[in-house]
């Protein structure tokens, strides 16, 4: 891996809590390897600022490779920055010219509330996964052969596209709505393809959409825009399968 | 799975995998099904023959979202209540039994008291110890330690697991390592360059991998171990990866040419011919060959090659993949019972916190294994066993003595750091302390460099504690602090494992002493003096008088000989 190095300029997002106002504030950073990842150019950041004294700049993360769902960077006016299918993580430094002011924020929606700087609070969703995206299974240790119920490849397969959805929030950020159908989309879609999770199928849609209304999340109006930020590709077909089912359950319960 | 309780290790592979297995697929876990409907399975390190159950190289994440999921159902029937954003920073031993922890609020930086009949520490491992690991960031061993220093033994602290398979250190900014998948092994073969010139000009940008002759590629798994070959267990892979690189077969342009190659195109090559006779053609041209081939590992292995290349902007399809071991898991942690009780009665610790199971090496795709089995089937019955005595007990207070104390602990140690006013930031010593952990405590060890270790390391402290700056303040969401909170305990386990790894005189598994190898390199046991458990106490500020314990071994069931892969 042959680095270069890059001098750029960063606007960044600075909040000192949920209660207080924010403002782009102007940063210049030198000699970032374009092997960094783009969080590894806010730790050099970070570092610059520590020792010039100031507070350094805070934003989620955890994994630091595209699987937790917790970097949340709202790059250049786009989730998850420039490049197609990768977590803020997983973005790097090459993607970006030498010289090149780079715009960072957090994610934008009413159900994401600022905590600090780059920080929002994403528990809404945790929320919605709360009220029905589980199996109501006990882990008693008796359940039965995994075998014993066989699963159609491409049901296992659909299935596993939608669980790859890491609960981001990418898609809110994305959205001119703020609408998290996506995310429902993919875990009502993850459980309604598989035999285990059709039981509970209908009360599940049922509770799931319901929580989504009330934590402020708004409506979907089919731009995609979503679909095109998703880093784990979850195709809006799920928007379309989460609707489906929901009509079912609504038709049935009436 | 050497030195460690046999009888746990049997019942995890046999009884427990496959209940686990069950379990998930109850809640939904979407695992790979044959065209049939029933489960697919391949194979992964340190197994000859097919035994891992896969979710499209994202098993891990997989199974953790099922589990997410089965304590979000929990959550939202009001069973378990959860504090998002808190670290838990002490523990409360009242009369000597756990009976609470003191938590930080991560957001307003409250500091709480929750008090309990029993505790349960699952805080997972502490591989970034070594700065640089595939762990989460947030990953620290800090609950495991406070629980450490409030009285329960350590065990087995220097048994680490170096994985082979990670994407190779790109520079001084590098934060953390990212694993490729062990199931790669399957399809990929390991190589240096056989000449040294051959590996320098890689190593220059004057050669390509492509250029280099089949005959002048030194396959250094399948050579050393022909009955495994690629598939030898993580521990074997990473050392025999690391000699190649210390002999300076190294391809890696870093600053210590670390690195070997992960190929595919013999995969691709048989498994695009295979294709091409399944579909009628048995003269198939290379370029069909090569594009069915390529097709199949995409199937496979797709999302890996993505996020290669988009780490490395290099096409692991054309050209072979780069790869150099990394502290991927730690074997060590809070010594536990068989009911998974720490020392302290009442305190219960599982998953990669505690030491059970694994010994010094481990095999592939066990960890959640075990955490699993650990929370879904072993504690719900040991915790209940426990406080069936505790039925009376009524409700604890958290305004004690106890409480007073390890809360004025908590917050001595945050006002310290915040008004120390020194020069360097946290980070600059955990990469320190990285530094030395990888170079002396690390694959390869010695009596030396473990004296070295130990006196280094407490140098680094005594320079932490004077020097180290945080911004800041108490009251707000504060990293900087959370860290600083962090490496304070990492740099005093650091000295802890290279006493551990000082005491062991002997190799095995995760564990290499240089001094106790045979003609061949591989390890040299002492199962006369070293099949034991080592377990060590705390004895206060100075971790080089903390005390050893040491559990016999019994192996009951497996006739003990030297692992033998070849
Ligand atoms: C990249 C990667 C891939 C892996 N792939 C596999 C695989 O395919 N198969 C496999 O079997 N194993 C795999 N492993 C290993 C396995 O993931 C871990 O061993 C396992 O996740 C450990 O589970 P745990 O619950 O014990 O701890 P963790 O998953 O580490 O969870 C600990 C939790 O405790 C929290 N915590 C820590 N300290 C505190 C504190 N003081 N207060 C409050 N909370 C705290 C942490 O934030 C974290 O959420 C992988 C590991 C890594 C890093
Ligand atoms: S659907 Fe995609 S963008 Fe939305 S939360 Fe899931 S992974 Fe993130
Ligand atoms: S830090 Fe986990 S997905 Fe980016």
């Amino acid at each position: 891996m042959a680095s270069k190095f890059i001098n750029i300029t960063l606007k960044i997002w600075r909040q000192k809590n949920g209660t207080t106002k924010g403002a782009l504030e102007t940063y210049g950073l030198n000699n970032v390897s374009t092997d960094s990842s783009f969080l590894e150019m806010l730790d050099q950041l970070n570092e610059q600022l520590i020792n010039e004294r100031k507070n350094p700049v805070a934003f989620d993360h955890d994994c630091r490779e595209g699987i937790c769902g917790s970097c949340s960077l709202y790059i250049n006016g786009r989730a998850h920055g420039p490049d197609r299918g990768v977590t803020t993580c997983q973005l790097h430094m090459r993607t970006f010219k030498d010289g090149e002011t780079i715009y960072v924020e957090p994610w934008r929606s009413r159900a994401f509330p600022v905590i600090k700087d780059l920080v929002v609070d994403r528990s809404a969703f945790d929320r919605i996964q709360q009220a029905g995206g589980f199996v109501s299974v006990n882990t008693s240790g008796r359940t039965i052969d995994a075998n014993a119920t066989p699963i159609p490849k491409a049901d296992a397969d659909k299935a596993f596209e939608a669980a790859a959805c890491i609960g981001c929030g990418a898609c809110v950020a994305s959205c001119k709505n703020g609408s998290a159908m996506l995310f429902v989309g993919a875990k009502v879609s993850q459980y309604a393809l598989l035999p285990q999770g059709k039981v509970e199928a209908q009360q599940r849609v049922l509770n799931m959409v319901r929580q989504m209304d009330e934590e402020g999340f708004g409506n979907c109006t089919n731009t995609g825009a979503c679909e095109v930020e998703c880093p784990k590709g979850i195709s809006i077909e799920n928007i379309a399968r989460m609707n489906r089912e929901y009509l079912k359950a609504i038709v049935t319960e009436e | 799975m050497c030195r460690s309780r046999n009888t746990l290790s049997d019942t995890l592979v046999d009884e427990v995998s496959g209940n686990i297995i069950d379990q998930c697929v109850a809640q939904g876990v979407p695992f790979a099904r044959e065209y049939g409907g029933l489960l697919d399975n391949r194979s992964f390190g340190g197994t000859q023959v097919q035994r891992t159950f896969y979710a499209a190289g994202q098993t891990g994440q997989q199974l953790l979202l099922g589990a997410y999921s089965a304590l979000s159902r929990q959550i939202g029937v009001g069973h378990v209540k959860m504090y998002h954003r808190h670290e838990m920073l002490d523990l409360v031993k009242v009369d000597g039994k756990a009976r609470g922890i003191i938590a930080r609020n991560l957001v307003t930086g409250e500091i709480e008291r929750h008090s309990a009949h029993a505790v349960i520490i699952a805080s997972g491992g502490y591989g970034n110890v070594y700065f640089l690991s595939t762990n989460a960031m947030g990953s620290n061993v800090t609950a495991a330690w406070k629980t450490h220093k409030r009285g329960a033994l350590f065990a087995n602290p220097c048994f680490v697991q170096i994985h082979p398979t990670c994407i190779p250190v790109h520079g001084t900014n590098q934060s953390k390592l990212t694993l490729m998948s062990e199931s790669l092994r399957n399809s990929g073969r390991i190589w240096v360059p056989k000449k040294k010139e051959d590996a320098e000009a890689i190593r220059a940008g004057k050669m390509k991998p492509t250029q280099i002759a089949e005959d002048d590629r030194d396959y250094f798994l399948e050579r050393r171990y022909p009955a495994f070959g690629n598939l030898v267990p993580r521990d074997v892979a990473s050392r025999a990866a690391k000699e190649r690189c210390d002999a300076g077969y190294g391809i890696e342009a870093n600053n210590t040419n670390e690195g070997v190659y992960l190929d595919f195109s013999s995969e691709i090559y048989s498994k695009g011919k295979q294709a091409a006779f399944g579909q009628g053609d048995h003269a198939p041209s290379d370029e069909k060959i090569l594009e069915l081939g390529k097709k199949w590992i995409e199937e496979k292995y797709g999302n890996l090659f993505q996020m290669y290349e988009k780490i490395t902007d290099e096409n692991p399809y054309e050209t072979p993949m780069k790869i150099y071991p990394a502290v991927h898991y730690t074997m060590g942690g809070v010594w536990v019972d068989y009911n998974l009780q720490s020392t302290i009665p009442g305190c219960f610790v599982a998953g990669e916190a505690n030491f059970s199971d694994h010994g010094a090496n481990r095999l592939g795709a066990s960890a959640l294994m075990q955490g699993l089995a650990d929370g879904y089937f072993v504690l719900p019955y040991t915790v209940s066993n426990y406080l069936a005595d505790e039925i009376r007990t009524g409700k604890i207070s958290t305004d004690s003595a106890e409480f007073d104390e390890a809360e004025k602990n908590v917050r001595d140690q945050i006002n310290t750091f915040l008004n120390n006013n020194g020069t360097k930031s946290v980070d600059s010593f955990h990469k320190r302390l990285g530094l030395i952990m990888w170079n002396k405590v690390g694959m390869g060890r010695s009596e030396q460099g473990l004296k070295e270790a130990i006196a280094e390391i407490e140098a680094l402290r005594t320079e932490f504690r004077k020097d180290v700056f945080v911004p800041g303040s108490a009251d707000e969401l504060n990293p900087e602090l959370e860290k600083a909170i962090r490496v304070a305990d990492l740099i005093e386990l650091g000295q802890l494992m290279a006493q551990d790894g000082l005491q062991r005189n002997e190799s095995c598994g995760g564990h290499f002493r240089e001094e106790y190898q045979d003609a061949e390199g591989e390890t040299l046991r002492d199962d006369e003096n070293f099949k034991i458990v080592s377990a060590w106490e705390y004895k206060g500020d100075d971790i080089r008088q903390e005390e050893l314990h040491k559990e016999a071994l019994n192996y009951e069931f497996i006739k003990i000989a030297a692992r033998n892969y070849k």
